[in-house]
């Protein structure tokens, strides 16, 4: 199979669905060519379709958010680009209080088809204001669905997905994901939202992590398998709708978890997971669920101590050694 | 009075502004009947009136299509029912009925009929101005001709989503209709302590949006001021900006007693009900005797009465119905439908 850049399986999503379907268009900060946005994900995209359906927008992220809002409630389905996650701060009332609630307090009435694709994550010394992972505050407001694709592959087919939902998603990339290359059928497929995909089958301890947590844990396994380890390492790939049922079928077979994001530990997505692993399979752990997260402090810039938040392989891998010697 | 000498309006038929006079009667009477149930406790959260507002929301929505949009706000029952919402589907969801709207789960702040055009009011201060917006460009990437109006207060004036809703509305050209419904307050903060030596229609000027300033308790002069918006909007024209200046007869909601409202002033204000201008001008021309006025009356009140039958009488919703309507696709567990 053709390996492309996650980068690339975006764009192909964006461009496949813009050809099937003539009520999605793009709106954000300078996505239109010749700057084609800030990771370039919808470079070569306006030549095709028209700055009309490529609109790139003022810095004015409350303003063109609550317009995708009433674009979409009004039959067409905008996709917007956020440029950094850690600006949705100013798009948070059209998100949280208008798009999510839009189809409840309307008794079912509106439909959202929107997507709100932004990206976060550290390791480019971006520091506290563009580095940040915050899929939890999505994740925690009713009427949101939240992805967060790991590989090119999920990353297209989730996309195509997002955009055919009738329900506002939230769809989260990291920023070192960009180049990351993999395999991506050059056939017409979609991912289903609340599927989670075993990235890597073990016996001895389940990973489950997120987005960027995923390519760290993969890592973390080659590692444990040189010392007679064997880590399953699962991919929710949507927060929400979560598979819990794949992670706890996981969990029953290796008895130990344990949960890695980037994000800030305290509140995060781990939390939920393991809570929910703790009421579905408590007979089946066979020791403390753990998160390898970030510490809850806000990205710092210099490089040091930014490798010292980020999770890593050898952070996970350390976990999951003592959990597997009982020093947990 | 000066105003039996006045013509009649060559532009809105006798049929026409019957019409809107009856629909401002049925506005005040909703809001009326409302306040009465709702200190009666039959009616629970909030209850924000606009008496006194009802020529804006009439006004403009005689010049509208009814594929039109407009959203609209936390006070917002005079601007849903004069787009055509009916006043027994809008009692049935201030009671929280089955057969509410929203089927009871907006309320009085939320109430939508997307049937209508009336994609929302809303209960964030300013949520409607960049929705509005996105609704134009909508309606302006489909080709349909319609228009978006939102209704807003001078509350909204100083929010980062009206600078730049206004901002994107110009830019992009789309056929929205701003309608500033300045009652003068913001809850309590007059509008006077809310920006510096302000007058709305230039701050609309200075995004280069068409704006005027005109009467609120003139339901004639807002439809004129709305008819030369909409047509210009849904000729290609762009946004219109219309501040309208009215009053709002009442507290914030129910159970304030707006003790920030001098007393000279809502009395002056209440001299100027739009309601009884418009029944005066009707009269003054020939288009309404007494005996029609006082049938009108009658057969609004019938209206309201069977209405507020209707939402007693309607089912409460099951509890559980709390868990519907969150997703298209999924329950709100996140299990497909």
């Amino acid at each position: 199979m053709r390996e492309i850049s996650f980068r690339d399986a975006l764009k192909e999503a964006l461009r496949e669905e813009m050809e099937r379907d003539e009520r999605v268009f793009l709106l954000g900060e300078d996505i239109a060519d010749p700057f084609g946005s800030a990771y370039k994900v919808t470079l070569g995209l306006s030549p095709i379709f028209g700055t009309d359906r490529v609109i790139q927008t003022p810095i004015s992220e409350l303003g063109f958010t609550g317009a995708a809002v009433g674009a979409a409630i009004t039959g067409m389905r905008p996709v917007v680009e956020l440029m950094y996650i850690d600006f949705s701060t100013f798009a948070m009332d059209a998100l949280a209080n208008q798009a999510a609630k839009m189809h409840y307090m309307s008794g079912g009435q509106a439909k959202v088809p929107m997507v709100l694709r932004s990206q976060g994550g550290p390791g480019r010394s971006s520091a506290a204001q563009h580095a940040q992972s915050l899929e939890a505050w999505f994740h925690h407001v009713p009427g949101l669905l939240v992805a967060m694709p790991s590989t090119p592959y999920d990353a297209k087919g989730l996309l195509k997905t997002a955009i055919r939902l009738d329900d506002p998603v939230v769809f989260i990339e990291q920023k070192l994901l960009y180049n990351m290359t993999g395999p991506v059928p050059e056939e017409e497929y979609t991912i289903p939202f609340g599927v989670a995909d075993v990235k890597r089958e073990g016996s001895d301890c389940t990973v489950v992590a997120t987005s960027m947590a995923v390519v760290k844990a993969l890592r973390a396994a080659d590692l444990l398998a040189k010392e007679g380890i064997s880590l399953e390492v699962v991919d929710p790939r949507t927060l929400f709708p979560l598979d819990i049922d794949t992670i706890v079928a996981s969990v029953k077979k290796t008895s130990r978890l344990v949960i890695s994001h980037e994000a800030p530990e305290r509140g995060g997505f781990a939390a939920e997971v393991a809570a929910q692993v703790a009421d579905k399979a408590f007979g089946y752990i066979d020791a403390p669920i753990q998160r390898v997260c970030a510490p809850s402090v806000p990205p710092p810039f210099a490089r040091n101590m930014e490798d010292y938040i980020m999770v890593d392989e050898h952070k996970i891998a350390d976990r999951v050694r003592k959990l597997v010697r009982g020093e947990i | 009075m000066d105003m039996e000498q006045e013509a009649p309006p060559k532009d809105l038929s006798r049929e026409q502004l019957l019409a809107m006079y009856r629909r401002m009667r049925l506005i005040r009477g909703f809001e009326n009947t409302a306040q009465k149930r709702f200190e009666a406790g039959e009616i629970g959260g909030f209850l924000h009136l606009s008496q006194g507002q009802e020529a804006v929301p009439v006004g403009t929505c005689t010049a509208l299509r009814p594929d039109d949009y407009i959203t609209s706000t936390h006070r917002g029952h005079g601007d849903i029912i004069a787009k055509g919402c009916e006043v027994n589907y809008m009692f049935a969801e201030l009671y929280g009925r089955t057969t509410g709207y929203c089927k009871g789960k907006g309320g009085s702040m939320h109430i939508a009929d997307f049937s209508q055009g009336i994609i929302g009011a809303n209960g964030i201060v300013s949520g409607g101005l960049p929705i509005s917006t996105g609704a134009g460009l909508s309606a302006k990437m489909r080709g349909t001709g319609q228009v978006a109006v939102c209704f807003f207060g001078d509350g909204s004036t100083a929010e980062g989503g009206f600078h730049e809703a206004m901002n994107l509305a110009s830019l992009w050209q789309v056929p929205t209709i701003f309608v500033c419904q300045n009652n003068l307050y913001g809850l309590s903060q007059p509008w006077h302590a809310s920006a510096y030596k302000c007058e709305l229609s230039r701050r609309a000027q200075s995004y280069n949006i068409p704006a005027c300033c005109v009467d609120g308790m003139d339901a004639i002069a807002v439809y004129r001021a709305a008819r030369e918006a909409v047509d210009r909007a849904r000729t290609g024209g762009g946004p219109s900006f219309i501040e309208a200046k009215t009053y709002r007869f009442l507290g914030h909601y129910v159970g304030d007693p707006a003790l920030y409202m001098p007393p000279e002033e809502r009395a002056a204000w209440r001299e100027r009900d739009a309601i009884v201008k418009l029944g005066s001008q009707l009269r003054g021309w020939g288009y309404l005797t007494e005996e029609e006025d006082e049938a009108m009356g009658a057969s609004v009140e019938t209206e309201l009465q069977a209405g507020l039958e209707f939402a007693q009488s309607s089912p409460i919703p099951a509890s559980e119905a709390a868990l519907d309507d969150l997703y298209v696709h999924f329950d709100y567990a996140g299990n497909p439908k």
